[in-house]
């Protein structure tokens, strides 16, 4: 090619090529040299694997236990720090935890709990009353920014302390006003506003844990400006349940460490449990597949059918509600007609069956029909024909002169795929436009709460047992209720719910409550939740339960025996998989001296 | 370099180069470009094949298949299959469907799309083939979606690229042109805009604009128009460097000082010479840019910042596509055919390009 | 040189600033805070918080206060005199990217550390897989131009640019973790971590390279150098990879800056497959989750890398091209 240059200039060599290949072996070294820093540094932090690794689905915000509100916070939280009680795995009735007794008085409104003498935090001080107190407190306190301080306001006078503290003008209340007092060490006392039958469920709940008051002094004293997240440090934060944090990794994992000086220390069974932050789906899954994770915490509905027929996929349905959030304070929505309409024409068993695929139930109400006191009181189930009455006398016979209906959702494949097939639907049999809107969560957020859309995707996951749970995010004006919905009547039951001290009474109340709900529909039930969690065959101690909250506490390798014992009750159909965990089982303490008592009794 | 030495030929060669000379003038550039790049084989197929799929993307409506958005749940997942008949296709719809039942079917389409469904419907009635590329979870037809998709995609990137060409080349030249210090200058802004992340940018901006959405569609604009905008404001930083460093270095070549020399106008050095000499280059990032921003598109898509339901775009579908991948069953067809979809028109891109690069490079005139 | 680096110097700090200024207004101007929960908080509390991270002051006093160094706290500077304990300097001029609003038990500073050094490796992995297999793809083809190698070369450089890596990643799981088990499934720590993300992420930037690297060959195949090299009987070997490629890989150095930093910003979708803790996903994390400190650090740190970056390959350039001359303009 080169023979045929037509012109041409006589090129001056460059005669520094030596000088440049130098240079180049000299970059080259430097990459190398740069490949070896990076090596050793991520070597560095090369981790044994942990006797058990699960996935937590995203990242968690943080372990104070008084600013969180989120599932994967709960998980960590909850194996962190332990309240007056803990909750059965299974029932969720509270047990005895930090409190190894309990009184309540004959109106309900009066407790004293009794700290258990052995309870210790991890660096080794009794876990006090005074501890409690301080905290509660500390939760009370507006600066805190605790979100769920509401659920002390219970307690006579923690109310008004809470909202003197936030007023910058009104005078600050006296602490002495509130009822929550520590008598000595070992004796909370606790004088309620009113009988709040799960007032007990709460101090389970994690808001309610203690918190070391030395831990966040010293931080405060050493740190001032940064105190908020060196206190909760690995190498810092003190804790008093049945694990502490040995390292964590943003974006990676949490590696927890059993605390041995906790209480029941000898009935643990992990020493080291991982907690990872995956949010894709299909890489948890491949990771639980491949070994490397024991449990994952959800599932993408296309393997569902799949799983469904394995022994380590046993959804149960639990406390929790999808549904449409319509605005009603605009038109057309303003117009109950419409809403009843719309609701009337929701194609749940698509949903349920073709979509989510695993066992979800068809919602008709917003309180999920798992409570042993408290059935549901339904809207009415599909009819189009109805549906499509409703719309003419709206005033939009076959959709015609209805705007385009707009439904909100935060970008995901299955709020996608149920806001595709609904819209298919109403397009179809209704005759109306649909408009699908993916935001992205956060102005999804704002969207909701400054009331711009028509209709909002939505859930409500339950945070104690009890129905009130629900039902009273819908009271005109909370923070939650984001409809603009407003109904006096409403108001006025879920008050008188509040104090009525009779359990069946006060259901028949929260009942009425919700026929009002379901009557004018500020809310499109879509389906209840049933949690999605694939655990290892070989776990013990991991149980169903109604707010799918699981207790690693409880948590075990069963040996090989004991895992066959439990493949003998499996439901028929159910392929087994690989168990995980080692053949031998890991068993707690306590659990290893009843086995070898037992073994050498036997001989 | 001295001057002494460049003519410094015998009789007889400099025969020669008059000859060759002589034989270039009949033929402009591109007459040359068009000739060299038919003889290239692989360019010229690549050229024909993309040629063909943006005109299939254009009938798009004319092919007797289900609409994209078609819901059907009992038919989900169903692997590739063959076949034909009356499979149900528009059946909610008379035997004249208006505007707005088309609309209903499909999304808010152009008159020219109503036309071709219509087009369609007086071509093969009710008759259409079976789901031979399968359906996806919700019993949708993935050949209608490829093909439909196939339209998002191209008009994605086809626009956002000529915007990006637009500015790119407008800026990249003036600056190159001016020199001195408001080339500095020009140059220094590319750098700022280069230090800022862009997918930080266009998160921001696709967040900003969609909730902004229906009062720009009040005005005309809709999202789509937006998201060609927001990508093709991001690309053009690469063109605009890439020009800019051509047009100097061939403004401090000698052949241009020849010219100047030789007493040629201003606008004549920049048609003749410095154009035909930047279009190479410009040629080869513009068949970049394309893929890459199709590739963007797929990358808004999996972070979940793509093409809105129910309209679909290959991106969408590949991602959609992937999350039916695990190790416990494969749906293939899912991915399989967008990917190929995909990669193939991307592979006919980059090979085109590369051919036209060959072809309209002016140091490669007449020589083969 | 000297000059050269001070003018460059003055331009970074100019960069900075408006990198700074535009991210941080851009930001501002999106729906949604950091503190907004799919549970709403009370309107107190919320208040309370956003005080407390001085997202209730006057914009521009936020932007002050953010890039320092002097604390406009009412504890700090020019307030009623300082508290024991409250910092007189503050913002990232004093080197304080200040408190995550996402996770909230680190500091900026602190997830940058952990995240950079994953990065820089995961980064390094697949740019040398990169341009070891741009480089030689992009010589070989540019050599045999218009033969069938060339096409087949071109073929396979062309794949990583044909296809979402995400789908690629997905087609690499399932043939080498689930069909043929060599690799681990995802995860970081070991050294066959870094083997299929790295590769992934790498594949599309050798696509570039060797385009890049082709088309730089062509171009100075023609040179006339090149010609009085062959004349003067040097080994063709010795004219392409002593004369040729130097030339040739020009446009290779030049594509570096750029490539480096979009290996960081460009990993995330890796980084999301492959569960790596690494600095990709916090560009566009940060930003969904109006985690305003976090995401005007890893800016500040793009900025920063990308300058300095572009700043090497431009010495680099006047190293390997003498007709460039850097005090020219």
């Amino acid at each position: 090619m080169w023979r045929r240059c037509p012109l041409g200039k006589i090129p001056v060599m460059a005669a520094t090529s030596t000088a440049i290949r130098l240079r180049q072996g000299l970059a080259g070294i430097l990459l190398l040299g740069a490949f070896g820093v990076a090596l050793g540094l991520a070597s560095g932090a090369r981790l044994e694997p942990a006797d058990f690794t699960f996935n937590n689905g995203s990242e968690v915000q943080t372990l104070d236990p008084a600013t969180i509100t989120g599932v994967p916070e709960g998980r960590v939280v909850r194996s962190l720090f332990e309240g007056l009680v803990v909750k059965h795995p299974k029932t969720l009735v509270p047990e005895p935890g930090m409190a190894e007794s309990w009184t309540i008085s004959e109106d309900g409104l009066t407790y004293q709990f009794r700290i258990r003498d052995t309870a210790r935090w991890s660096n080794g001080d009794p876990v006090t009353a005074h501890d409690f107190e301080w905290s509660w407190q500390r939760l009370l306190t507006p600066l805190t920014g605790a979100n769920y301080a509401e659920q002390l306001f219970y307690v006579e006078g923690a109310h008004e302390y809470y909202l003197s503290l936030a007023d910058s003008d009104a005078p600050d209340l006296e602490w002495s006003t509130v009822g929550i007092r520590a008598v000595d060490d070992s004796t909370l006392h606790v004088q309620l506003k009113s009988p709040t039958a799960f007032f007990l469920d709460l101090c389970g709940f994690y808001p309610l844990f203690p918190v070391n008051r030395g831990n966040i002094e010293s931080a405060q004293r050493d740190f001032p400006g940064t105190w908020k997240l060196e206190w909760v440090r690995s190498d810092k934060i003190v804790t008093n349940g049945p694990y502490v944090v040995e390292s964590r990794r943003v974006n990676d994992r949490i590696r927890l460490r059993k605390n041995e000086l906790y209480w029941d220390a000898d009935n643990v069974a992990f020493n080291s449990i991982d907690v990872l932050a995956i949010e894709k789906e299909t890489t948890m899954f491949n990771l639980y597949h491949t070994g490397e994770c024991d449990m994952v915490d959800h599932v993408d509905s296309k393997v569902a059918d799949i799983l469904m027929q394995r022994e380590d996929f046993n959804p149960a349905p639990y406390m929790g509600t999808y549904f449409y959030r319509v605005n009603v304070t605009e038109p057309p929505y303003d117009n109950v007609l419409l809403r009843r309409a719309l609701n009337l024409s929701i194609p749940r068993k698509t949903i349920v069956e073709e979509i989510e695929r695993m066992g979800q139930v068809p919602a008709y109400s917003l309180v999920p029909p798992v409570l042993a006191d408290y059935t549901p009181v339904e809207c009415d189930h599909e009819d189009l024909d109805r549906a499509r009455a409703l719309l003419a006398e709206a005033g939009y016979p076959d959709g015609k002169g209805l705007p385009p209906v707009e439904i909100h959702y935060n970008s995901s494949d299955a709020h996608k795929s149920i806001a595709e097939v609904i819209g298919d639907t109403w397009r179809r049999e209704l005759g109306v436009t649909v408009k699908l809107r993916n935001e992205e969560w956060k102005v999804y957020l704002d969207t909701q709460n400054t009331l711009r859309y028509q209709l909002s995707r939505s859930a409500w996951i339950g945070d104690y047992v009890d129905a009130f749970t629900f039902l009273d995010m819908f009271v005109s004006g909370r923070g939650n209720n984001k409809t603009g919905w407003a109904n006096a009547e409403y108001d006025a039951l879920i008050q008188q719910a509040t104090l009525e001290p009779d359990n069946t009474k006060r259901v028949a109340i929260l009942q009425s409550a919700e026929r009002i709900l379901m009557d004018q529909l500020p809310i499109l039930p879509i389906y209840y939740y049933v949690d999605k969690n694939i655990v290892a065959p070989r776990l013990g101690g991991f149980e169903a339960n109604a707010l799918d909250e699981h207790f690693p506490k409880h948590w075990y390798w069963m040996d090989d025996a004991e895992l066959a014992a439990k493949r003998e009750h499996l439901p028929p159909g159910k392929k087994l998989v690989d168990p995980h965990g080692p053949p031998n089982g890991q068993y707690s303490p306590a659990e290893m001296r009843r086995r070898a008592a037992a073994e050498g009794s036997n001989r | 370099m001295d001057g002494k030495r460049r003519f410094d030929f015998g009789a007889g060669e400099l025969e020669r180069l008059a000859e060759e000379a002589r034989e270039f003038k009949g033929e402009s550039l591109w007459q040359d470009a068009w000739r060299r790049l038919r003889r290239n084989r692989f360019s010229w197929w690549a050229g024909v094949f993309l040629a063909i799929f943006m005109l299939g993307s254009f009938l798009a409506p004319v092919f007797p298949l289900r609409s994209p958005t078609e819901i059907r749940t009992e038919r989900a997942n169903l692997a590739p299959s063959f076949g034909g008949g009356d499979l149900n296709y528009l059946s909610e719809f008379k035997e004249d469907p208006t505007n707005d039942e088309l609309d209903r079917a499909y999304w808010d389409l152009s008159f020219i799309d109503h036309g071709l469904l219509r087009m369609r419907m007086a071509i093969f009635k009710r008759w259409q083939p079976d789901t031979i590329l399968g359906t996806d979870n919700l019993g949708r037809d993935i050949l209608s979606r490829i093909v439909w998709g196939s339209r998002t995609s191209i008009l994605v990137a086809l626009a956002a690229t000529l915007f990006s060409l637009l500015i790119g080349v407008t800026y990249g030249a003036f600056s190159g042109l001016m020199g001195g210090r408001i080339d500095n200058l020009m140059m220094r802004i590319v750098d700022i805009l280069y230090s800022i992340p862009f997918i930080f940018v266009v998160i921001f901006l696709i967040t900003f604009i969609g909730d902004r959405s229906t009062e720009l569609e009040d005005k005309g604009i809709d999202r789509e128009f937006v998201f060609y905008v927001v990508i093709g404001a991001v690309y053009w930083l690469t063109m605009a460097r890439v020009v800019r460093g051509q047009v100097l270095s061939l403004k401090n070549s000698e052949f241009i000082e020849a010219l100047r020399v030789m007493g040629a106008s201003t606008p004549r050095i920049l048609f003749a010479h410095v154009v035909p000499n930047i279009l190479s280059i410009v040629i080869v990032y513009l068949t970049l840019t394309i893929p890459a921003i199709m590739l963007f598109e797929a990358f808004l898509s999996f972070l979940g910042l793509g093409i809105e339901a129910p309209k679909v775009s290959w991106g969408t579908l590949a991602n959609d596509g992937t999350t039916a991948i695990n190790p416990l069953r494969i749906y293939w067809w899912l991915v399989v055919f967008p990917a190929a979809a995909m990669g193939s028109t991307l592979l006919a891109l980059n090979i085109l390009g590369d051919g036209l690069r060959d072809a309209l490079d002016p140091k490669m005139r007449g020589k083969d | 040189m000297i000059p050269f680096l001070a003018r460059r110097l003055m331009w970074f700090a100019i960069t900075l600033f408006t990198v700074m200024f535009v991210s941080f207004f851009l930001m501002r101007s999106v729906k949604g805070g950091p503190f907004d929960n799919e549970r709403q908080l009370d309107a107190g509390v919320q208040a309370t918080i956003e005080a407390e991270y001085h997202l209730d002051w006057p914009m521009w006093k936020q932007f002050a206060q953010y890039v320092g160094p002097l604390n406009l706290d009412d504890d700090g500077w020019f307030g009623e005199g300082e508290t024991e304990g409250s910092a007189p300097f503050t913002g990232v001029l004093s080197g304080d990217f200040g408190p995550s609003f996402r996770y909230r038990d680190f500091s900026v500073n602190d997830i940058i550390g952990q995240a950079l050094p994953i990065s820089m490796l995961l980064g390094i992995v697949s740019m040398m897989w990169a341009l070891a297999l741009g480089i030689s793809t992009g010589i070989a083809s540019a050599i045999r131009r218009g033969t069938g190698l060339d096409l087949s070369m071109r073929l396979a450089a062309t794949a990583g640019i044909a296809l979402p890596n995400f789908v690629i990643a997905s087609f690499l799981i399932i043939l080498f973790v689930f069909l043929v088990p060599l690799f681990p499934v995802a995860g970081w720590g070991r050294l066959e971590h870094m083997i299929l993300p790295g590769f992934c992420l790498g594949l599309v930037f050798a696509a570039y390279i060797s385009r890049l690297t082709r088309t730089g060959m062509l171009e100075a195949l023609s040179q006339d150098y090149i010609r009085t090299a062959h004349a003067k009987g040097l080994a063709p070997r010795t004219v392409i990879m002593r004369h040729a490629l130097k030339g040739g890989l020009l446009p290779v150095v030049s594509y570096l800056g750029p490539a480096t930093a979009g290996i960081l910003t460009g990993s995330l979708v890796i980084e999301r497959i492959f569960f790596i803790p690494g600095l990709g996903s916090h560009f566009v994390n940060s930003a969904s989750n109006r985690d305003y400190t976090l995401a005007m650090g890893v800016t500040i740190l793009y900025t920063v890398l990308v300058y300095g970056l572009n700043t090497v390959v431009d010495l680099a350039y006047t190293l390997l091209d003498p007709r460039i001359d850097l005090s020219e303009s």
